[in-house]
Parts: structure tokens; sequence; C-alpha cells
């Protein structure tokens, strides 16, 4: 496959689930402005802007995070390249480049996105709420993914997509859980003191699993099991386990069709066997914060492979 | 007389580059004049591309270099036998028509003090001495001066300003020359410039005027003559980028320098350096 | 409408092709008309098939409007229309070997050296190399335009990338669905092989040293040229790998295509670029759109390009008018498909024959094309003849002119009903080792009432192009 289809393709993925955690965002960060809390919303804000790596970019523009600086910052902006927006509108163009790479259904759900998102955009925001935004993106998300998944043919260029997909994942779910850990944290004290249960619990409501979070424990939430169900339970599907398991698996159908192994399958395979061999208390032991922190930097260098080994055009 | 070139171009990069390829016209011309005694073309981290001689007769051999490197050097090195012909190409092999050679371009566009300089060849008594008039005027009208013009100076920007190089005189003669309806063509080689005679540059350029009856006929308005024995000719085109005895491209963020040194020398003797 | 021949009325009667095409249009209820062409518009946006008009801006993702009254030949007409447009592709590949070689043509005296050698189009870079096949010009795009029931006459010839030919499947596709009980009342010949026929052409023409299935892909300028749909679709449906510059490189002998195995060797590339940018060490140095190092890969044997760089000279508005005569000086045959009469404002004659006669002349640019820069004299105010006398005066050598010419008509849906419209066609030839074309090709109309202008980017239509099996 040519290598810039590859890249076309792993980049439409990586943009699908940006939106999709854009949307959840905004809706989790909505949320917290409806409830009492004792840190007061803004800082609350700021950390959900700080986990999409934006809070910069939104404070030179808009500075105080009020909430519809915050709905446009994260759903129309085309200032901030990871917003609802920005990313679908790539997303498209990346596939509309790749059209012969896609089925009609995939080539359509994107498309439909974006011709729907053009009508949104001209719609008058005060028609607009925000809970229909988010439910669209979700949406939209889905359907481009359900229709991967259904048409597409099972070749190269679909692991590419399933890489970028699960990186990007991977990813966000790290930084998600830095951020509530590093930032919203007063003091290291409060560790495992329960203090903190409310803000957890913000947390997986943002990645959609509050509810089987609760069926997979029961009990308290305790800081042990949050982490534990979004970095070591494969039932996840946002566990960071669950997304190097899936990259490892489309980079071993890569290695099977292609005929040889990159250094992007080896350097997956190690933070695979990491991941399947650590354990709560472990990763307590390191310090969740450092050991995130590891685990973004990886992840960045598994993408940094991926251009090298495949997507660049300088693969020989 | 039986002369040697050395003459080495090399490309530094400030960044590593990738993928270069070039595309050379460095091998001397087969006709009477000259004749091979010994040539080599050597390219750093080289592959050798496809090679063929084009319709204007010009050998052409394609380089890559897969890279990533951070400099590249191209070597010429090489005798050749040379003979006087006056200028005339003769026993040249090539089938473009010498029509192709009247169409304009950018460096050798004629404006009107181009077109008002051509009137030397007014009252010329024949096409042979048409050209010589015109070569001449181009040589009274355009000092030389090293340094005065660069790559993309055009013919009229040259004689506007009075001054230039050997590339200058020949897209002015060119430009002159159509203009009065005579093909006419940019080309490139060596010169070897003896003791007594001007330092002129060593790979150095001319003109070529196509007179009937005669064929291709070679005139060297920098100098005020036409190539002789001390001449080797490597190609030609219709204009200095299109006659380039190198043209290449190299894949990367950084700036490229260019070096070049050229020794043309009779064999046996002392040569002349041009850095 | 007097003047213009009816393909489907004549002479009072309805002609042969179009009867049983009578029944369905007089039975058709408007609304179901309407709901019809509402599913057609639809079904074009759905696959992408969208239109960029250069250089207006607007919606980039505009539809050309589609006309579902298809326009239809028997087969005896297409029969002789098939051996004209055979004939005449021959003839241009032909002259395209000989100027770039010996020249016989121009040496005989039959067309001036000038028009040739200083041609814009003439490119010294490939004088004396003989392309594989010796064909220059792989799909030739001849737009016809037809005057009576058995006068057809060449308008122009399109030897570089004529480009309309997804729309011409695309149209049949969305004819085919929606009206399935026309298809099978009439015997219409198919035109979906059009794919493996391009396909064979292409690897018939791969250079010597490819051994084995030659590695055919298309070269796009990318996703922001107008024609870009009908790249990736006709990439789509070849099964080939549709790339830009950037995807390809030069190493030693040959060309290679970025790939996440690693280097792929490319034999043919079917290219959508002009000449001027596919090689910027040898054309034009500032292109990026190109592939530094194809054109000397391309000399020495290691890649085909089609067309062929230098093709254009062939299909120059002054060249045309040879076009005749080189059918005569190469094959020895009388041409079967007639020229427009052509005045050339290079030639004083000409030039005092023209702008005597303007407000009934169409006036071109000769490098013009899409319908832009020119004047169509009868259809002008007396002030925008003045202005155009102007600028020939001005650049006599860049104009020809032609007679108007009456452009037959086909019925055609309009806001009131039906109506007679404009029509010309172009059909696509293919050339290599065989030469072939499919029964078809693409019709486009003129919408507006009256309008000659048949050009997509001037408010021009497409309709579905039938030929009847004998």
């Amino acid at each position: 496959m040519l290598s810039r289809t590859a890249d076309n393709l792993y980049w439409i993925a990586r943009y699908m689930e940006r939106a999709d955690i854009a949307a959840r965002l905004l809706e989790v960060g909505s949320r917290i402005t409806l409830l009492p809390s004792a840190h007061g919303y803004r800082s609350e804000w700021d950390s959900l802007l700080q986990s999409s790596g934006t809070a910069d970019g939104f404070a030179r523009k808009y500075g105080n995070p009020v909430q519809r600086n915050l709905e446009s910052w994260l759903f129309f902006d085309r200032d901030n390249p990871s917003s609802v927006a920005s990313c679908i509108t790539a997303a498209r163009e990346n596939g509309r480049i790749v059209r012969t790479a896609l089925t009609s259904q995939v080539w359509d759900a994107l498309n439909t996105a974006f011709q729907e998102l053009r009508q949104l955009e001209r719609t008058p925001r005060s028609e607009l709420e925000l809970s229909r935004l988010t439910d669209w993106v979700m949406r939209h998300t889905a359907m481009v993914r359900g229709a991967i998944d259904a048409t597409l043919l099972r070749n190269d260029g679909y692991n590419f997509l399933n890489i970028g997909y699960y990186l990007e994942r991977g990813d966000n779910t790290a930084r998600l859980l830095d951020v509530k850990y590093y930032v919203l944290l007063p003091s290291l004290e409060f560790v495992g003191s329960g203090l903190d249960n409310y803000q957890w619990t913000t947390l997986l409501r943002a990645m959609g699993a509050q509810r089987a979070f609760h069926w997979a424990y029961g009990g308290d939430v305790t800081a042990a099991k949050i982490a534990h169900f979004l970095i070591l339970n494969p039932q996840n599907p946002r566990a960071l386990i669950t997304c190097v398991a899936g990259m490892t698996n489309h980079l071993g159908r890569l290695a099977k069709a292609y005929g040889r192994t990159t250094t992007a399958q080896s350097k997956a395979a190690i933070m695979l066997s990491e991941l399947e061999t650590t354990s709560t208390d472990a990763i307590f032991d390191e310090g969740l914060h450092e050991f995130l922190t590891r685990f973004i930097g990886e992840s960045i260098e598994l993408g940094t492979l991926m251009h090298e080994c495949y997507l660049s055009g300088d693969v020989r | 007389m039986r002369l040697i070139v050395d003459h080495v171009t090399r490309y530094s990069y400030d960044q590593p580059v990738r993928g270069v390829v070039q595309s050379h016209r460095l091998t001397p011309t087969v006709f009477e004049g000259q004749t091979v005694v010994d040539w080599q073309v050597t390219v750093t981290d080289g592959c050798p591309g496809g090679v063929f001689r084009d319709g204007a007769g010009d050998r052409v051999q394609a380089w890559s270099v897969a890279g990533p490197v951070s400099e590249i050097v191209v070597h010429v090195k090489g005798v050749v036998e040379t003979r006087d012909l006056t200028g005339v190409l003769r026993g040249h092999r090539e089938i473009v028509r010498p029509e192709v050679y009247l169409r304009e371009t950018t460096p050798t566009w004629a404006d009107a003090a181009l077109i008002e300089l051509s009137s030397a060849a007014d009252d010329a008594s024949g096409p042979l001495d048409a050209a010589h008039r015109l070569s001449g005027a181009v040589a009274d009208a355009i000092a030389y001066a090293p340094g005065t013009t660069e790559a993309h100076t055009t013919a009229a920007e040259a004689l506007a300003q009075g001054k230039g190089v050997c590339q200058d005189h020949a897209h002015a003669l060119i430009a002159m020359a159509r203009h009065r309806g005579i093909p006419a063509r940019y080309v490139s080689g060596y010169l070897f410039a003896d003791a007594e005679g001007q330092p002129h540059e060593a790979a150095h350029a001319w003109a070529e005027l196509w007179i009937v009856g005669l064929g291709w006929v070679g005139f060297d308005p920098a100098n005020r003559c036409c190539p002789d024995e001390r001449y080797i000719r490597l190609g030609s085109g219709l204009d200095a980028l299109d006659a380039a005895p190198i043209r290449g491209i190299a894949r990367g963020p950084g700036s490229e320098t260019m070096n070049v040194r050229v020794v043309v020398a009779p064999e046996a003797t002392q040569g002349q350096t041009q850095q | 409408m007097a003047d213009y021949f009816n393909e489907m009325y004549h002479s009072g009667a309805v002609r042969t092709p179009y009867a049983r095409l009578e029944d369905w249009m007089k039975t058709m209820p408007a609304e179901f008309r309407q709901m019809k062409q509402a599913e057609a518009e639809a079904l074009f946006r759905r696959i992408g098939i969208t239109f960029a008009v250069y250089g207006e801006g607007g919606d980039p993702d505009r539809l050309i409007p589609f006309d579902m009254f298809p326009r239809v030949f028997t087969g005896a007409e297409w029969a002789r229309l098939e051996r004209g447009i055979k004939q005449r592709a021959r003839a241009l590949n032909a002259f395209l070997v000989d100027v770039y070689g010996r020249g016989e043509i121009v040496k005989a005296g039959r067309i001036p050296a000038n028009l040739v050698y200083q041609n814009e189009a003439y490119e010294k870079a490939v004088v004396g190399f003989v392309p594989p096949k010796g064909v220059y010009s792989h799909i030739v795009g001849i737009d016809l335009v037809r005057t009576g029931p058995d006068d057809f006459f060449v308008l122009e010839d399109n030897c570089r990338t004529p480009s309309g030919v997804s729309y011409m499947l695309e149209n049949r596709e969305i004819m085919m669905r929606m009206f399935p009980e026309l298809f099978r009342a009439n015997r219409i010949q198919p035109v979906d092989s059009y794919s493996d026929r391009l396909r064979r052409t292409l690897a018939s023409v791969a250079p010597a040293k490819c051994k084995g299935d030659p590695c055919i892909v298309i070269l796009t300028p990318g996703h922001f040229n107008s024609a870009y749909y009908e790249h990736s679709f006709l990439a789509d449906l070849m099964g080939v790998e549709l790339v830009e510059g950037q995807d390809l490189f030069v190493e030693g002998e040959y060309v290679w295509m970025r790939t996440t195995e690693g280097p792929k060797r490319v034999d043919v590339i079917y290219r959508r670029i002009d000449d001027a940018f596919i090689d910027p060490l040898c054309f034009r140095p500032d292109s990026m759109l190109g592939v530094p190092g194809l054109m000397d890969v391309y000399r020495s044997g290691g890649v085909s390009i089609c067309s062929a760089p230098g093709a254009g000279v062939a299909d120059d508005k002054a060249v045309y008018t040879y076009v005749p005569e080189m059918v005569r000086f190469y094959l020895g045959e009388e041409p079967i498909l007639q020229n427009v009469p052509t005045w050339q404002c290079a030639k004083a004659d000409d030039l005092k024959y023209v702008l005597e006669r303007l407000p009934e002349l169409v006036v071109k640019e000769v490098h013009g094309s899409g319908g832009y820069g020119m004047l169509v004299g009868p259809k002008s105010t007396r002030e925008q003849i003045e202005a155009f006398r102007a600028k020939i005066e001005k650049d006599p050598d860049n104009y020809i002119a032609q007679p108007t010419l009456a452009l037959s008509t086909t019925p055609t849906f309009v806001a009131e009903g039906i109506a007679p419209r404009h029509v010309d066609l172009r059909p696509y030839c293919l050339v290599g080792e065989q030469i072939d074309l499919v029964p078809g090709g693409l019709t486009r109309v003129a919408l507006t009432e009256g309008s000659l202008v048949v050009n997509s980017s001037q408010g021009g239509g497409v309709k579905d192009t039938w030929v009847l099996a004998e």
C-alpha cells in the first residue's frame, strides 16, 4: 500500500477518535458546572483542557473558562486543532484523498458527518443544545467506526486504521487519568483517602464507563480499583492494556502480511508485556503520575516508529 | 591540442538530504572538433541512472543518491584532443530541427534595447557576416565583469547594466539572433585561456547560430572569437538552464551551498584554476 | 429551431434510434420525473462526482447537471463514427512519431515548419525518442458535433489527458439503476468495459525493460484538482494506485513508488499532469507536482508515460487544420470525419475575412480551452464583438475562427417539460498495441435555451449516450 494512503487512513482514525474525546470532555465538563464542587468548576475545566493539550491555546484566545467559550473551543473552533469541527473536517479530507481505499459505506459515514457539521455551523448557537451536539458527535464517530468494522477489507489499510484508533485512545486515557491525578489533588496526602471520589467519578463519566465500572467492581470507588479499571482491565475498551493489545494485534497482522517485523512491533510487544505483568500496587509504588508519564512517552515513541517504519515513505 | 579537465562541484547541506537526483550533460560532444581520450564522471554515494543521447546529440546521464548525506561531490576528469574548426560544428549528429531554436525563453527575450542593438547586422553582407556583427555588438555593449549578474539575470537586464559574464553574453547574442530569424542556442563547455589571454571562466558558455550552408557555428562574444581548439563543447539548449551541465534537486529542509573548481590545461603544462 | 437538426424528430417523424423513447417520454408524469431527477442528483452527490471550475471559486462540490434524456445512435451510425475516430487517432499518433523523428510531413511541405517546431507544445526534450509501440497519445478524446443525419464534424482533438470519461461511466450506471425498463426495451451496447480496456491499453505500452505484469499508476496533481474524482474513480476501477508526485521517486534507472513495504517499481504512469509540471529537472524547475528525474528515466526506457510528453503538439488548434492532411499523408486514406472549416488569423487573407464577418463566426484562442476566451458571433452584442475585434487585431496569431455550426439538438428535460437543446459528443479512443473504442462517449448539452456552449464550466450538462446493438 502507498505510504501516503496508509498515513491518511491512520490519521482518519486518530482524528475521529479525537473528535469523540473532545465531545466526551464537553459533556463531562458541562456536567461539572451543574453540581456543587469544593474546588469550583474552573479548575475542573482547566484540568480537562489540559488533558486535551489545548489549555494554552484556549487561554490565549479566550482567557477565563466561561462555559460558552469552552463549548466554542472544544466543538467549533478551527483554531483548536483538536476541536470536533477541526477533527471531523481533517478526517473527511483525509478520507477524500484515499477514497479508493475506503468502501462507499465508510466514505458515506465520513462525508455525512462533515456535511451535517457544516449545517450545524450555520445553525444559530442559541438553537443548539450541548447535549445534542455531544450526542451527535458520538453517533457519527460510532457510525464511521461501525462502517469500518462492517465493510472494510481486512487488508493492511484496516490494520493502519485500527492502530490509529488504539494509539489515540490509549494516549487519551492516559492523559485524562494523569490530569485528574496530578492537577486535581490539592496535596499528595489525599491519595487513597476517599476525598477525591467525586473527581474520580467524573473521570469515569468522561470515559463513558461509570456503569461498566460498577458492574465490574461493585462496592466503594477506590483509587486502586479505578487505576486497575483504566489501566489493566482488558474488559474495559478504553483501558491502556486494551489499546496496547489492539495495537499489538494489528501490528502482528501487518508483520505477517508483509513478511517482516519492524521496531514498531517490538516496541508494542514490550509495552504489552509490561502491562500484562504489572499490578496496581506496583504502579502506585512507582507513582501513578510517573507511570502515566512514561506510558505517554512510550506511546509517542510508538507513533514515531509507525511513521518511520510504515508511513513516511522512506521505508526501505 | 590535448586538454586536461579537472572539474569538481561540491554540494554541501547544513542538514542531511535524501533522494538527490541529478541530470548531467557532462560528456564532451561527439564531433570532428574534439575526440575524447579519457573521460570519467563520479558522484559520491551516487547510483548511476539511465543514460542516452538526446535529440540535440548530447549525452545525458542521470544519477541518484539515496542519502541521507551532507555532501555530494561531482568530479569530472578527463583528456580531450581538440581541433580548430573555426567554430563550425562539423560531423555532429542531431535531429532537433534548427527552427526549434527560434523559440523565445525568459532569459533570451529580446526587449527594445536588444532589438535596437541587433540592427548592427542590418547592412551585413550575408548570414555569416551578420552573425559576426551581432557577436561583436554584444561584446561592445556588455563588458566582462564577474559578480555583477546572477543565474537568473536576463539578456535584457545584462544589456541594461552593460556588464555581465559569458552567460549574459550568450543570452544576449541568442536573443538578438532569434529576433532576426536566425536559430540560436546556448552552449556550455570548458575553455582553456592561455597565459596571454584574458582570465575568462574555465567553465564557459557561448552561443551557436544556424548559418544556412554551414550549419551550427559557435560564437563567443565574451572572447570576441569563434570556438577553436581551446574549447571543449559539452551540450546545448534554448538557454542556460536548458543547457546546464548539471541539473539537480535534493529533498530536505536545510539549505545548500555549492562550490565549483575547474582546471583546464594543456597536457603536461601548468593549468589555471578558478574557484 | 428549424435550422437545427433534431436527432429525435426529423422531417415530421421520430427517427429510428429514438422510436422506443417517445412513449417513455410522453407517458412520464411530471412528479415522477422530478422525483427521478432528485434521485439522480442524490446519487451523484453520494458517490461524490463533483466538478470544480478553475478560478471561479464557489462550491467546490458542485455537481454537473445530469439530464436523464439519453442521446441515442444506431449501430450503423456508430460504425461509421468509430471508423472515423480510429482513423483520426491513428493519424494523430503517426504525426507525433514523425515530427519527433524525421519530420517527413514538414519536409513534404504538407504542414508549415513553424507551426510544428515553434509550437509551445513541441517538446525538444523528446525529439528522437520513440515511445513504446510508437504511441504518444494513448487516450484520444475527439470532440464531435453533428449538423445533419450524416454530417459530423470534428471540433477539436484532445491528445493529452482528455477528462470526462468518469461521467460517461457514471451516467450509464445511474441510468441503469433508475430506468432498468429502458435497458430491457432497448438493446444498448455496454460501456463498462472501458476501465479494463484502458488498463490493457496502458499495460500494452509498458517499457521493454519491464518483465512480467507491469505496475501501472495514475499520477494526479492532488485532491485539490477539479478532476480528482475522476482520477480516483479510474484508479479504483482499474485496481491501480492513485499517486501524487511525492509518492514517486527516481533511483538508479527506474521510478519507484513509496509503499509501506518499501519501494515498489513503477512501469507505466498514466499522468493527469501537464508536461510542464511532470519533472522539475527537465521542465519547470519550480514544479512541486512532478517527479524529479522522471524524464531521464523515461528517455532511457525505464518507464512509460501516458500520454507521452510532447503529445500536445498534435491537438493544438492551429495544427488541427492539418489533421485531414495527416490522414491522407500517413494512412493514404480520405478522412471519414470532416474538420470544421477554420480560418487562421495568423494568415493575412484569413484575418481579413474573419474581421469582416465577426458577427457570424465563432472565434477561439489557439491555446484556449474550456470555452473560455471565445466569441460566439451570433450570440454576442455589438460591444462584445467590437471588444473582441480589438483583441484579435492586437494579436492575430493567437486566434482561429470557424463558422457558427448548427449543432444538432436532442430532447432534454427542462423546467417547462421537454425541449430540444444543443449537444456535442466526446468519445474516448484508446491507443496501445491495438486501437480500441467503447461504443459510447460523453454527450454534453447546452442547457440554456439557444446556447451553443456545452462546456460544463459554462452551464453545460451531461447525458447518457447510447449506441444501439444492430
